[in-house]
């Protein structure tokens, strides 16, 4: 069965959430993603979920935190500010592997920066924001259907990996409006996987793939859940290098070792391109439309759509940048994942930049101007 | 030949995480042991408890005890414990704090998680100190004690913690302290009764931080001053603000119940759309 809606991109990532069987949000109001919370507060209560509006989004994160290890799937929604304020919880839910979704609906930063104008200043943030070394997911929806469905992907990924997965928006991301259609058939989701209650249970067992499967309180188990450094066992270890070592790995471990199977890209052109061009999120838009016109020009130009910026979908890019001589990364801020990019590819290619920030995307015309300046240099 | 001694409440605890790291003379100790006094007496269903804190001294508690437990960021565990009872309003809830835990940096999750009326237990040892990290003044300090981080003497008023939580809309509030086991356990037992925010705030002692920076050398010089400086509400209300200075105020603050939130959301669920809040939905895969 399939459905065709008129939808803004927001109001796709709650339906997401419902599809995806997210049956507690917690959050707080801020501007651009209220709309994911305000759909939620409507929807939840008719499915048998829960809303609850918190003091701040530091007790947001708390929140979900603390329901997904009531045994329910959760997600908050967020911009910049209150990502800032998720920060140490979100570090708390890596350690502890909590399996939870968030929603950076990205505006002009940083601090109180531009409430209504698009960006895509936290992509660093997503990476880095709390203290310490891990290895997030996140996903940057590029359409309103597409917000729909990697909502459903993010949820996904986090009880597959138990981790907390970034939906990395803009504010043109979350307030567009645009035909999408729901197929159920392309719904696909995975439940949390439940232990088995033996005598030799470890709720923090070192398993080959790494992520071993996550018990809800109330089913026995009686696990003990620390942001200290903690063994198998779950018990606070902290004086001992060994264990922080082992344990820290296996957390960054269980994502790079399925970089591929988590990251993807959609692109085309690439095979012949002389220039390749970058993006995720909204600005992929005036990319692709760039991209065609130089193209009936005759210049060989490329793009990639990056729709995992982390982890980064190293393979995929290397390979199809290949025989490229150029690469431009497009984003809405002044150079975040052009870092990442450059990193990569600098062996390889030639990395430039075109960052946009103010609110306004970048336009088509603007990329075919880069283009040409940076092959007819 | 002599019986070996065992405490009784040995059966609740994970012995394979002891000793515990409290200093001697700490109140952890003996607020464990109201809580698992109140908790058999109150006839709760050990299993079904699940313990969440923040983090200093106290907050270690729910990692002795044999239940699940959520030891979480820095005053913070009440948020925790709102997302854990709402997904799961089954669960019996507490939350073991201290009182910069509580009422410093989880001053707002406090006074937010009493207006919710969610039904959960807070127990909130106030040892009127940083314990953890070495004796720095807290919210509750007394004016004019000496901390590390007040070495001229406290210059700030301390909260009221029992008569905040009331202020803020808990059904139930209390104060008491550890020279008082009876009435501790008593007032414990009935806030894990209380369907609602429950608040018991336990005045106790930290020798090692608090006393030894304040002239009181021994815990049992601190517990004799506690003592002597213990009132009763009912007797506290008559007195003047100058006679109250420097006493410890115990008794029922809050005893009302109203709307519980995890229910108020499940009857609205049910009502109104024919649906029950479910629990354990992150196993399904059809809703």
């Amino acid at each position: 069965m399939s459905e065709e809606l008129f939808i803004q991109g927001n109001e796709a990532c709650a339906k997401g959430a419902i599809a995806a069987g997210c049956r507690f949000f917690a959050g707080y109001p801020i501007t651009p993603s209220t709309e994911i919370a305000e759909t939620l507060a409507r929807e939840l209560p008719k499915v048998g979920g829960s809303f609850v509006q918190m003091e701040d989004e530091i007790a947001s994160m708390g929140a979900i935190i603390g329901a997904s290890w009531g045994g329910t799937k959760s997600m908050t929604a967020t911009s910049g500010p209150g990502l800032s304020l998720m920060q140490e919880n979100i570090g708390y839910a890596f350690i502890t592997e909590t399996p939870l979704v968030i929603a950076d609906v990205q505006r002009g930063s940083p601090s109180t920066a531009q409430p209504t104008m698009g960006a895509q200043g936290d992509m660093m943030q997503a990476r880095w924001g709390s203290h310490g070394d891990y290895e997030p997911i996140a996903l940057a929806p590029a359409s309103v259907e597409e917000f729909f469905y990697f909502t459903i992907k993010a949820f996904n990924l986090a009880e597959q990996y138990r981790v907390p997965v970034f939906l990395m928006a803009d504010e043109t991301m979350g307030h567009m409006r645009e035909k999408m259609v729901i197929d159920e058939d392309k719904i696909d989701i995975v439940p949390r996987k439940r232990p088995e209650l033996t005598d030799d249970y470890l709720p923090f067992k070192h398993v080959e793939d790494g992520t071993t499967p996550m018990p809800a309180f109330g089913d026995g188990f009686k696990v003990h859940i620390t942001g200290l450094t903690h063994d198998e066992r779950g018990y606070p270890d902290t004086n001992n290098p060994e264990t922080h070592s082992k344990l820290v790995t296996r957390l960054c471990n269980k994502i790079l070792n399925n970089r591929n199977e988590i990251s993807s890209v959609f692109t085309q052109f690439c095979d012949d391109a002389d220039t390749v061009v970058i993006s995720y999120g909204s600005p992929i838009r005036a990319v692709i439309e760039a991209v065609l016109k130089v193209r009936k020009e005759g210049r060989k130009v490329g793009y990639i759509k990056v729709d995992t910026p982390w982890p980064f979908p190293n393979e995929q890019v290397l390979e199809l940048t290949e025989g490229a001589k150029n690469v431009i990364v497009v984003e809405m801020n002044l150079g975040q994942m052009y870092y990442e990019v450059d990193r990569l590819l600098k062996q390889q290619n030639n990395v430039h930049l075109l960052g946009k920030i103010g609110g306004m995307l970048p336009t088509p015309d603007e990329i075919i101007s880069k283009i040409k300046e940076v092959e007819d240099k | 030949m002599a019986e070996e001694k065992t405490n009784r409440f040995l059966p609740y605890l994970r012995e394979d995480r002891l000793p515990h790291i409290f200093c001697p003379g700490c109140g952890n100790g003996a607020v464990m042991n109201a809580f698992l006094a109140a908790m058999e007496k109150a006839e709760m269903d050990f299993d079904n408890m699940t313990l969440v804190s923040g983090i200093g001294c106290s907050s270690r508690i729910p990692g002795y005890l044999k239940c699940d437990s959520l030891h979480t960021t820095h005053g913070r565990a009440l948020s925790f414990a709102t997302g854990l009872k709402i997904a799961n309003k089954d669960l019996d809830v507490v939350v073991f704090s201290g009182d910069g835990d509580a009422a410093s940096i989880g001053g707002n999750h406090l006074i937010h998680a009493a207006r919710r009326n969610l039904n959960i237990t807070m127990i909130c040892i106030n040892n009127n100190i940083y314990g953890m990290t070495g004796g720095q003044v807290s919210p509750t300090s007394p004016k004019g004690i000496v901390a590390t981080t007040a070495p001229y003497g406290n210059y700030d008023t301390p909260f009221k913690l029992a008569e905040l939580v009331a202020g803020a809309g808990a059904s139930y509030s209390a104060r008491w302290t550890t020279v008082e086991m009876e009435n501790l356990v008593l007032s414990i037992k009935t806030a894990l009764k209380n369907p609602g925010f429950s608040f018991v705030e336990v005045v106790t002692l930290c020798p090692t931080y608090f006393g030894r920076k304040n002239k009181l050398k021994t815990p049992t010089a601190m517990a004799a001053v506690m003592k002597a400086n213990t009132v009763y509400k009912s007797a506290a209300d008559r007195m003047s603000e100058k006679e109250l200075k420097d006493k410890v105020v115990v008794g029922e603050f809050a005893n009302k119940q109203r709307d519980e939130l995890s229910e108020v959301l499940d009857k609205f669920s049910i009502d109104t759309y024919g649906k029950k809040t479910l629990i354990n939905s992150a196993y399904e895969t059809d809703f």
